[in-house]
């Protein structure tokens, strides 16, 4: 029992924290997911994160939802729970408060500074997801080339991704990966 | 439904906390790839809560706001309809079905994850799901470098810090959040 709710804290804790870094969206923290789960607790290996980040972009809804993911294996319900409420809530109340005051500042050259300042790192933080996923992903020359098909037609091309997933998961089917 | 007989209607009728709560999970239900047509589509065209002009200010704000964008958004929109109740029935109603989808997975895979078959489309599909964000990085990334200024720097020194160095995120925002505001400042002027 103790054990359980010192891991439910845990959760709660550094996605609450994750949720106020999540600089431009859920998969800037992709990476720290990443290094909390596989790194610092050894909760799970490579293989189970990467499948875990593939099934919350293939689902509908959010991409965030891989927080669901992450709790549920790691505590069941409960951890779902708290870990889809740690990184959906503290945020969720930043932004009715700031929703309030935004008109009051959204034209302050501050503001202007802030975000101008904060675009690259958000890019720089999902450039980091793709590294750190792509490692996680690919560990033979095979899926190796699936991640370079799949990432030149979603850049080049305005095929829709699920097309892309769907030809991929027929490649794994036969066995080729 | 409607909760309030409301005084001399102002054009675009305010929604119900009711109304809040079904049109974000009405949302969830058709939001394969992406959320954000689909709720502008509702609010804007649909239901007409809101003009073109007040959903971009609140988009502007949401991505300003760090945590996952379109729950932020969902949550602001609430608010400005109903105050912090209608905010708690939007984000309510936008999470509850995601959640539940993402728990019956989080149970098939705990259960099935490991049977031959699904081990091979995962092994498929993990790939891909790798590729597309590339891709999403390259897009958002190409227009840092369109211009003359420090945004390029910072793009890689984040990518470098966290994606290959692996060093935690609150110690690397910290450095890199006032550096790169004070270059943006400084290079404005």
């Amino acid at each position: 029992m103790k054990a359980d709710s010192d891991v439910l804290l845990t959760l709660a804790v550094q996605f609450a924290i994750m949720s106020l870094l999540a600089l431009g969206g859920a998969n800037a923290v992709v990476p720290e997911m990443h290094r909390l789960t596989v790194e610092a607790r050894g909760w799970m290996d490579d293989r189970q994160f990467a499948d875990m980040f593939a099934i919350s972009q293939v689902a509908p809804g959010p991409n965030v939802m891989i927080v669901t993911l992450i709790g549920f294996h790691v505590a069941g319900l409960a951890g779902a729970l708290v870990a889809t409420l740690a990184m959906c809530g503290p945020t969720a109340v930043l932004a009715l408060y700031l929703g309030r005051t935004w008109d009051r500042f959204k034209h302050a050259p501050w503001r202007v500074a802030v975000q101008a300042g904060l675009v690259p790192i958000s890019v720089g933080l999902v450039g980091a997801s793709a590294i750190v996923l792509t490692r996680a992903a690919d560990h033979n020359w095979i899926a190796a080339v699936i991640t370079a098909a799949t990432a030149a037609f979603a850049y080049w091309t305005k095929w829709n991704p699920l097309w892309l997933i769907g030809m991929a998961a027929l490649v794994g089917l036969a066995g080729l990966v | 439904m409607s909760d309030t007989a409301a005084p001399p209607a102002p054009v675009p009728p305010i929604p119900s906390h009711a109304d809040l709560f079904f049109a974000f999970f009405k949302i969830t239900l058709s939001g394969f790839g992406g959320t954000l047509p689909w709720t502008r589509r509702m609010f804007v065209e649909e239901k007409r809560w809101m003009t073109a002009q007040e959903f971009n200010d609140v988009y502007a704000l949401c991505q300003f706001l760090p945590g996952p964008n379109i729950v932020n958004l969902t949550t602001v929109f609430g608010s400005r309809m109903r105050g912090a109740t209608g905010a708690l029935a939007a984000w309510a109603g936008f999470l509850i079905l995601p959640f539940c989808l993402m728990t019956v997975a989080a149970l098939l895979y705990g259960r099935f994850g490991d049977i031959e078959t699904v081990r091979r489309v995962l092994a498929g599909v993990a790939p891909a799901a790798a590729g597309l964000i590339i891709a999403t990085a390259a897009k958002m990334a190409a227009p840092l470098f369109g211009r003359w200024g420090p945004a390029p720097a910072v793009f890689l020194a984040t990518a470098l810090a966290i994606g290959i160095m692996r060093w935690p995120l609150l110690w690397v925002l910290a450095v890199l959040a006032p550096t790169s505001i004070a270059l943006a400042w400084w290079w404005r002027q």
